[in-house]
């Protein structure tokens, strides 16, 4: 695994309260902004079916899944109870409103 | 600094009104708390099982010192408030506290009223209200003794029963010759009565006591005609009397109660009153479920929020003894107007009786077979109008089939192993575990608990019943009304109701304005919030797409493999080549791996990816297509039948019609989605009878059908009126789906709010009131002026979205 930070794309482009995908060798990866523009990152694959997390709405630090309505909290990338599952997160950090994870 | 908030009467009223209030504004006030009880709160509802020994006192406690402690309460228990002195805004306690408020809250409850006859104070006399009755009564409640209990109401009747369970010889004393008068008619208490006796309950009724016999002890009771029976003890139980002395004797106006607004201010301001002992638009209260309701309203003007408004209440009531099935709701004697419906079966004990006013339920009483008690009561509550069922209401929800409100079968006689929701593959014996296991009251609990009735909704039903029937006796702690979702505890009408009066213009204000408890908050709340904004101010608010599910921020349906479908509007399903090649090209192009025509006459392109939607819905305007909606809680299609043109059965031209109907409405925003349909003739090839509005042609005009569902549920449409030109049919349809957009609540269908407002309401307000049916019309046309803009142009012309919508690449 490699630990370098890798610029992804300035704040601006992640829409706020929204996401954007990252195409890997190893899946996709969403890169989500939050209405207090705080970023986290997550594997783009519910832990229910695989739903694309990206695309669910984003509500505080939280992603409901746009699939079946499982919540996943986006620091952490574990489900909300009752529900159970994790979806891999990814560290992220902002630098002068630019945007790097580390894989 | 703090602002002081005092609370007279530590009871069920007074505490839940702090607990709401906690929830509210945690930080608002200093709360100090006096109970003349040396206790914290606890359920005064499940004394009688105290009584019977069925539960300690321990059991019943749900407030202990802890958790005043860790609210920062000061509980001043054991003490009492003897006087108030409103000018220095300050109270006084029997045991010499003194306390300045801003904010005073008296919640002091009833007494159980003594009848003042000879012998009323002897040793051995005792209501029956709180703990210190209950320890009274056990002491004197050796087997054998003999008890004798005044008053066969609700109350008296769990005296009795918990007596006799202690072993006593137990006689129950009614004034008049039906038990529980308040609350059932003269057959279904002869039953109770009946069933009662065969306990070995003996009732002396009608009958009239005139003495408590005894010196200093009771020893007997004697009656107006002279008869004698022997008693240790008497159970004094015919009313209660609310406690208003303290408030009097500061000079706030009474009269049988202490007399509150609508926000629950007594008429000094800085005054609150909620429980028993308040009088609100002349009704007294005697059941905690209003009582509640009171609470929740009181705190949130407490929090100084000023949205709620108490209204009062319709209550049902159980009665608390084992093996004995009762309920009663309402006006259930009947009257002038009203119409009764009875079902007697004396050799099952069963007896059930409604009624009915314009065929809307107004009263209950059900004896021996109560399960659908929780059912009448809703429809009751949302006045619903039965018309559709009333042959079959009295056998139950499980004979009404599928008209709406109906289940097959009763959730109370199924097998755990049966399947309860087909979406989650949830059995009931797994709802009923959870609900016992993890102590779940609310519907919601048991959706996220379980995920029964969280997808498509259709056993919502079944699971309340199976709630309401594991839940048993705590009925009334379940919580009325439905919030709009946990960030916020308005529900929808509220919430509606506050973007119009207060005028929010966002859903930022919107949250700010209505106090919501999370920051931006949830995927149920944002998507009904973004709605209601759009539908009160069509021309000024701007949609926010953040807030809108997936499908409505890309218009495409999102598939189970993440990609998507695209669909093309096709006016009233008429096409030709022209459209047809270019679809084909766009397939080509595409490579889109799977072409259907959908249940409503379209062309659906499936299995395209994200990226590529942007350059399809170009090619696609260029061919002249608009978007299809497909995928929004809005117009769908308007499906139509060949009509007049070719058939040889059409009566008008279905296909034109339709035609002109989808351009009048396409684009438009609804609560859900909405289906129209026209069919040239009854034979209805178009299926109209089960769209949210059906047109069917008739040699002599048009006929509107209304609220058809082809779903989970069928229903066939109600008719709504019959017109003779194309033109009312226009206009019909825009007032229609505008008193739809307007009143029904988000991601409710026409199906279920029809039943819930009745199709009466929607026939006074599109066909008696014309000037009404014009005004929905002229709003309906006027919303569509700024809702017919097809979003696909306008996203594919939106260079920064469709960036947005490509994935980011990673630099090698
Ligand atoms: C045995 C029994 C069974 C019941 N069963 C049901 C049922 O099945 N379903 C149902 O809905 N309802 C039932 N009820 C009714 C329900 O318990 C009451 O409606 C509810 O408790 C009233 O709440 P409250 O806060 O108004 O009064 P209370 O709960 O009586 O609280 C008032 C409190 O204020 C205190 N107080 C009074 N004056 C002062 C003062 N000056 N200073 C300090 N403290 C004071 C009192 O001591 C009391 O503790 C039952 C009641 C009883 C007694
Ligand atoms: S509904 Fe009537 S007019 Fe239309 S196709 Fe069928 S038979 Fe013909
Ligand atoms: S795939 Fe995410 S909730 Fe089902």
């Amino acid at each position: 695994m490699n630990n370098e930070w890798i610029y992804i794309a300035a704040l601006d482009e992640i829409p706020r309260q929204g996401a954007r995908v990252i195409e890997t060798g190893h899946g996709d990866i969403a890169v989500f902004r939050t209405l207090s523009d705080q970023v986290f990152a997550l594997r783009d694959h519910c832990p229910h079916q695989g739903g694309p997390l990206s695309q669910g709405i984003v509500h505080g630090e939280k992603v409901t899944c746009p699939l079946h309505n499982w919540v996943i909290e986006l620091n952490s990338g574990v489900a909300v109870a009752p529900d159970e599952g994790c979806a891999q997160r990814y560290a992220v950090k902002v630098e002068h409103m630019q945007v790097f994870v580390a894989l | 600094m703090k602002e002081k908030l005092v609370l007279v009467g530590n009871g069920m009223a007074g505490v839940r009104t702090l607990e709401e209030l906690l929830k509210l504004a945690p930080d608002k006030y200093d709360i100090s708390v006096f109970g003349e009880e040396p206790h914290g709160n606890y359920n005064r509802i499940l004394l009688s099982p105290v009584l019977a020994g069925d539960k300690s006192f321990a059991e019943i406690v749900t407030h202990d010192a802890d958790w005043y402690r860790k609210n920062g309460i000061t509980l001043y228990k054991g003490d009492k408030i003897v006087a108030i002195d409103r000018k220095k805004r300050r109270v006084q306690s029997e045991n010499g506290v003194e306390l300045e408020y801003d904010r005073l809250l008296l919640a002091t409850g009833s007494k159980p009223f003594i009848l003042p006859i000879p012998g009323h104070d002897l040793d051995g006399v005792i209501g029956f209200r709180d703990i210190h009755d209950v320890n009274r009564m056990l002491q004197a409640a050796a087997p054998g003794k003999h008890a004798v209990v005044i008053g066969g109401g609700l109350l008296g009747l769990e005296a009795a029963n918990g007596l006799k369970k202690r072993g006593m010889t137990v006689t129950v004393v009614h004034l008049l010759d039906t038990l529980m008068e308040r609350q059932l008619d003269k057959a279904a208490a002869d039953l109770l009565k009946h069933e009662l006796e065969s306990t070995g309950l003996r009732f002396h009724m009608p009958a009239q006591t005139e003495a408590i016999l005894g010196e200093p002890c009771v020893t007997g009771i004697r009656f107006k005609d002279g008869i004698e029976l022997t008693a240790d003890l008497v159970v004094m139980s015919v009313g209660i009397k609310p406690n208003i002395e303290l408030a009097k004797s500061c000079g706030i106006y009474c009269e049988r109660g202490i007399i509150v607004s609508d926000t629950l201010q007594t008429f000094d301001p800085a005054i609150y009153a909620v429980g028993e002992c308040v009088q609100h638009r002349g009704s007294l209260f005697g059941l905690v479920a209003p009582l509640f309701e009171q609470a929740r309203v009181c705190s949130n003007h407490l929090a100084e929020y000023g949205i709620a408004r108490y209204q009062g209440s319709i209550t049902s009531t159980k009665l608390k003894v084992t093996g004995i099935d009762l309920f009663s709701a309402g006006e259930f004697q009947g009257g002038e107007n009203h119409e009764t419906l009875t079902l007697q079966d004396p050799a099952r004990g069963i007896y059930k009786k409604l009624v009915l006013q314009d065929n809307r339920i107004k009263g209950a009483v059900l004896y021996g077979d109560t399960v659908d008690g929780a059912w009448y009561f809703q429809l009751m509550r949302e006045s619903a109008d039965i018309s559709a069922f009333r042959e079959s209401i009295l056998f139950g929800q499980a004979h009404v089939g599928d008209s709406g409100y109906g289940n097959e079968n009763k959730a109370v006689n199924l097998p755990d192993s049966a399947e309860i929701c087909g979406c989650n593959g949830v059995c009931k014996g797994d709802v009923v575990k959870a609900i016992v296991e993890k102590k779940l009251y609310t519907l919601e609990e048991v959706r996220a608990h379980t995920k029964a009735s969280s997808s498509c909704g259709s056993c919502t039903g079944l699971v309340e019943q199976i709630l309401a029937s594991t839940l048993g006796g705590d009925y009334s702690t379940a919580p009325s009304k439905q919030a709009l979702c946990a960030c916020t505890a308005l529900t929808h009408d509220e919430v509606r109701a506050a973007i119009s009066s207060a005028a929010y213009q966002t859903i930022r204000d919107a949250m700010a304005g209505m106090e919501w408890k999370t920051p931006d908050g949830c995927s149920s709340c944002r998507p009904a919030l973004n709605y209601y904004l759009l539908c009160r101010w069509p021309g000024e608010y701007r949609d926010d797409a953040q807030s809108r599910f997936i499908n409505e921020r890309t218009h495409a349906n999102i598939q189970k493999d993440g990609t998507y479908s695209v669909v093309p509007r096709i006016w009233g399903g008429v096409t030709n080549s022209h459209e047809l090649r270019a679809i084909a090209d766009v397939a080509d192009k595409y490579e889109v791996p799977t072409v259907k025509i959908t249940g409503g006459q379209r062309i659906d392109l499936l299995g395209i990816k994200k990226q590529d939607l942007p350059g399809i819905w170009r090619d696609l305007n260029q061919a002249g297509f608009v978007s299809g909606h497909a995928y929004g809680k809005s117009l769908r299609t308007v499906k139509t039948c060949v009509g007049k043109d070719w058939c040889r059965f059409g009566t008008q031209d279905s296909t034109g019609l339709g035609i002109q109907v989808e351009k009048m409405t396409w684009g438009s925003w609804t609560p859900h989605k909405f289906k129209i349909a026209v069919s040239g003739c009854p034979r209805n090839c178009a299926e109209a009878t089960i769209k949210d509005l059906g047109v069917v042609c008739v040699d002599s005009g048009y006929e509107i059908h209304v609220g058809g569902n082809g779903g989970i549920k069928v229903r066939v449409t109600d008719l709504l009126v019959k017109v003779a030109t194309e033109a009312e049919v226009l206009e019909y349809t825009g007032a229609f789906m505008q008193l739809y957009r307007e009143e029904a609540r988000y991601l409710e269908r026409t199906a279920p709010w029809i039943e819930r407002v009745g199709l009466a309401y929607v026939k006074h307000r599109i066909v008696d009131d014309r000037r009404g049916r014009e005004a929905l019309y002229q709003g309906f046309v006027a919303a569509q002026q700024n809702a017919q803009i097809d979003p696909w142009a306008e996203l594919a012309g939106n260079t920064e979205y469709c960036r947005q919508l490509a994935p980011l690449t990673l630099p090698v």
